[in-house]
């Protein structure tokens, strides 16, 4: 049965993608990627990853698709054709994939993968006891750096995208 | 693990998503679309680690935490990306990439 | 026996060349000219020093003069082929350091004078150090390559001096056409240098010229097209040394040279530089007697024949008294050429070795002071040409009696120092090879006659309308005339059969009577032809030129040789060989330097495209370049 749901989501997956980096479209290109990242979040359900995919579907599907969308709305690209690129460019770049993805195919099929059968399911408590651990294979300190990473992504964000009109601005009236 | 399902045709979906994001990524004539790309390529990896440590290494947990911290970092980069498209369009009025072409020869 | 000081004698004319040279504007005029003489008196000095101890103190041991040697290794090739520097002390060098010093000195004290309120009198006094420090070196000289390095530097020197006159074009068309013959000449010499060294394995004279050492008696080891090459090789050096001195083929440059100033003339083209030739024969004297039973000797000999007798015809008809001096020289050079080509080795037979060492020593002493005679009558009429002058011995006594003495030396008259030089050449020629004897009296006789015409053309003959009255010269100048016209009375009578000869033993020599009294004869007919010529003023010398027609013409013109070689040059040389090779140079070789420039340029216009700005271009790249090496370490990994 789960073999079954799980070609269906890879087939929507696929096919929503292919249609997020061809369409001409701005929004209906994130709205199919907003589909594939729902995929994802149901691949991430039928590995009983349940935490991965609640964060899938929060940070990725809730923040990301929506600030890209607000980016779209401020650049005022709602209802523009978007060009599409050369026909030898598209040609060369499909032949430049699929040959990679030939030798990332073959590299996969040659390799004999050590198989564990299992079915346990990762609780969120251990998640956090590993994440906040201070022994061997603890990941507090990567913790912590990306809490200062975030920290400056959004400082650097508030500073870049205030740009210089809106000091200016400030200057005249003070 | 999913039951009937081999390692084998995960992996080959997410590099087909993978490369998906690739193609998208070179041949998209607007900023904001490679943002797009690049959150497939990603999420792409995101369930490679995954489902290596499900299927290879369930009793370890690197996977899951790892793809955790790469969830985190994309966010924090697109927000970063969609703060200077922002900013860049108000420079020159246009979110396309054949007019931010000043680094050449 | 230490004569290791002899070193001091070209270095000190170095430092007042240097210091000349260095200090050249913030030295007054006079004081320069003192700064030369008197290193030049101190060379002098050490020379005659260094002579007395070789001849007198030291004397013979075995019954030959040792050859004293001081040398250094300068550059070594391989154990025996090195090239040294140093000193080499024998009766020849002795003789050849005597006589530059004794007109060199003469000539910095007449240059006092000569040279007076000309802009570049240090530059001069410069020069004329330079050159004698050149000069000296080469006599000097313990080996080929170092006689050759001064070689070049006495060429230099005369470079420089003839072209002193340096806005004037003919004067440095002269110097460049000087310098040229030569080292073209040169050549020739470095060839037969090479030569030497690769088969002799020494460049060393000592070695050379050792008749038990390995040069002479291996010299028919390796042959070439019918000759031993060591025949070749002396054949190229007196090929350098042809042009130095100016024998035929290669004289065109000695007549062009008298645009250099007198006192230049006197010293480099008379007395001093032009025997350089004779002296490398000399010097190399052995090896040219043993190699191939003297083979080259003879090609010496003819053409020292030929020289003189060509230079003789020609020196007639000259107008310009320099250009009939610088010939005379040449004729001069020519007999002592000839005297070494048909000289022997031991004993006696030497005596034409020593009769050319002889007539190098008096004829520097009367050429230097007719040179310098000619130069003070220049210098009182202010024109070079017959026709300018006449009647000067009212009002120029010294310079009358100085010159008349030194026209009767090289006419060879007794008891003046000319006579018993010739005589002793005409003596070895005699013995020898009687075609160059007969030559040799006839070109005798020729020399007085060209020699009797100027006189009495300069100093009787008509009296020319002067602008100004010419005077006598002042003693700066004169002084010289007197000390040299002195040394050509007396310089005859030296017993140089004692002191020079091939094998450096010495011998005594006797007056052969019946040939000295052809000579004589020979010499007072040709005085007495000039007297009827050009005594007194008449037509007879212009009705006589008309009668010879053509061939007057021809020897007016020197036979044309100077066109002959401005042909070759120009029309082939320049047009057909040089312009084609120069065209391919800068169309070709240019081109294809230039070609791969542009080149570089072009691809670097198309390729530059790469650095595109684009960020998607710079992803693909990055992603096939992933991709590319992963399939080479798959490979590499799978096999």
């Amino acid at each position: 049965m789960e073999k079954y749901i799980f070609y269906i989501l890879a087939l929507i997956m696929i096919v929503f993608a292919i249609a997020s980096v061809t369409s001409r479209k701005m929004l209906r290109s994130v709205i199919f990627l907003l589909f594939v990242l729902c995929g994802i979040a149901g691949v991430y359900f039928l590995i009983d990853y349940n935490f991965l995919a609640a964060i899938q579907l929060t940070v990725y599907a809730g923040g990301i698709i929506v600030l890209i969308i607000f980016s779209v709305l401020l650049v005022h690209h709602i209802e523009m054709e978007l060009e599409i690129a050369k026909t030898s460019k598209k040609i060369i770049t499909v032949l430049a994939c699929l040959i990679g993805l030939g030798v990332f195919l073959t590299t996969i099929y040659a390799h004999d993968f050590i198989v564990v059968e299992n079915y346990i399911t990762t609780t969120t408590a251990d998640i956090g006891r590993k994440l906040l651990s201070y022994e061997d294979g603890g990941f507090i300190l990567p913790f912590e750096v990306i809490s200062v990473l975030l920290l400056a992504a959004m400082i650097g964000a508030i500073v870049i995208a205030k740009g210089g009109k809106l000091t200016n601005k400030n200057n005249k009236t003070i | 693990m999913i039951a009937g399902i081999s390692i084998y045709e995960i992996l080959s979906v997410t590099s087909i998503l993978f490369f998906i994001g690739v193609y998208g990524f070179i041949t998209r004539k607007n900023l904001i679309s490679i943002l797009i790309s690049i959150e497939l390529i990603l999420n792409a990896s995101v369930v490679n680690f995954v489902v290596i440590n499900k299927y290879l290494y369930p009793d370890m947990l690197q996977g899951v935490l790892f793809s955790i911290f790469i969830i985190a970092v994309a966010a924090a980069e697109t927000a970063l990306a969609v703060s200077i498209i922002i900013n860049l369009y108000r420079q020159i009025n246009s979110v396309e990439v054949k007019d931010i072409e000043t680094m050449k020869y | 026996m230490n004569l290791s000081y002899t070193i001091l004698i070209p270095l000190i004319p170095l430092v007042v060349f240097l210091l000349l040279g260095i200090f050249n504007k913030k030295i007054k005029p006079g004081i320069s000219g003192y700064i030369g003489v008197l290193g030049l008196t101190a060379s002098a000095i050490l020379s005659f020093l260094a002579g007395y101890q070789y001849f007198f103190v030291n004397g013979k041991v075995d019954g030959i003069y040792q050859t004293f040697v001081q040398k250094t290794v300068w550059m070594k090739f391989t154990e025996t082929l090195q090239i040294d520097m140093g000193v080499l002390v024998d009766p020849i060098s002795i003789m050849m350091i005597i006589v530059v010093s004794i007109v060199s000195l003469m000539v910095h004290i007449y240059s006092r004078g000569y040279m007076k309120g000309d802009d570049g009198y240090t530059k001069f006094f410069a020069f004329l150090s330079l050159f004698s420090f050149s000069m000296f070196g080469l006599v000097l000289s313990t080996n080929l390559f170092q006689i050759y390095i001064f070689w070049e530097l006495v060429g230099v020197s005369s470079y420089l001096l003839i072209g002193y006159y340096y806005t004037k074009p003919s004067a440095v068309a002269a110097a460049k056409k000087a310098f040229i013959v030569t080292r073209f000449a040169d050549l020739g010499f470095l060839i037969g240098i090479l030569i030497i060294g690769y088969y002799t394995g020494t460049y060393d004279f000592e070695s050379l010229n050792n008749p038990e050492g390995n040069a002479i008696v291996n010299w028919a080891s390796t042959s070439f097209m019918g000759l031993s090459v060591l025949t070749w090789a002396l054949i190229l050096i007196f090929m350098g040394g042809a042009g130095k001195s100016a024998m035929f083929p290669l004289h065109i440059w000695l007549p062009d040279a008298m645009e250099g100033p007198t006192p230049v003339s006197a010293l480099i083209h008379a007395a001093t530089m032009v025997v350089a030739g004779v002296y490398l024969v000399a010097r190399l004297f052995p090896m040219y007697y043993f190699v191939e039973d003297g083979f080259a000797l003879n090609i010496v000999a003819f053409v020292g024949a030929f020289s003189s007798l060509f230079a003789a015809i020609i020196a007639i008809t000259q107008t310009d008294i320099k250009r009939v001096l610088a010939f005379s020289t040449m004729s001069q050079i020519g007999y002592m050429m000839l005297a070494l080509g048909v000289s022997g080795y031991d004993g006696h037979e030497g005596v034409g070795y020593m009769a050319s060492m002889f007539h190098l020593f008096t004829h520097a002493m009367f050429k230097a002071l007719l040179f310098l005679c000619a130069g003070s009558v220049i210098h009182a009429v202010h024109s070079n040409y017959l026709k300018d002058m006449g009647g000067l011995r009212k009002y120029m006594p010294i310079t009358n009696i100085t010159f008349l003495i030194a026209a009767l030396a090289i006419a060879g008259i007794p008891p003046f120092a000319g006579f018993w030089s010739k005589d002793e050449i005409l003596v070895a020629a005699f013995e020898h090879n009687k075609l160059i004897y007969y030559v040799g009296v006839f070109v005798a006789g020729l020399t007085a006659f060209y020699m009797f015409r100027i006189y009495f053309g300069i100093f009787w003959g008509k009296e020319t309308k002067y602008e100004q009255t010419p005077h006598e010269s002042p003693i700066s100048m004169t002084f010289p005339l007197i000390v040299l016209a002195f040394l050509s009375i007396v310089g005859g009578f030296i017993p140089f059969s004692e002191f020079i000869t091939p094998d450096r033993a010495g011998f005594e020599a006797h007056l052969n009577y019946p040939l000295a009294a052809i000579a004589v004869t020979v010499g007072l007919i040709g005085i007495m032809l000039a007297w009827i010529f050009y005594k007194n003023e008449n037509d007879l010398s212009d009705k006589f030129a008309k009668a010879f027609g053509s061939f007057y013409k021809w020897t007016y013109d020197k036979f044309y040789f100077d066109e002959i070689y401005l042909f070759v040059t120009k029309k082939i040389l320049f047009k057909r060989v040089s312009a084609p090779i120069a065209k391919f140079d800068k169309k070709y070789v240019d081109g294809t330097m230039v070609g791969i420039g542009n080149t570089t340029v072009a691809t670097s216009e198309k390729i530059k495209g790469i650095q595109s700005g684009r960020v998607q271009d710079y992803a693909f790249a990055f992603i096939a370049g992933v991709v590319v090496i992963a399939l080479v370490f798959i490979y590499l990994w799978t096999n």
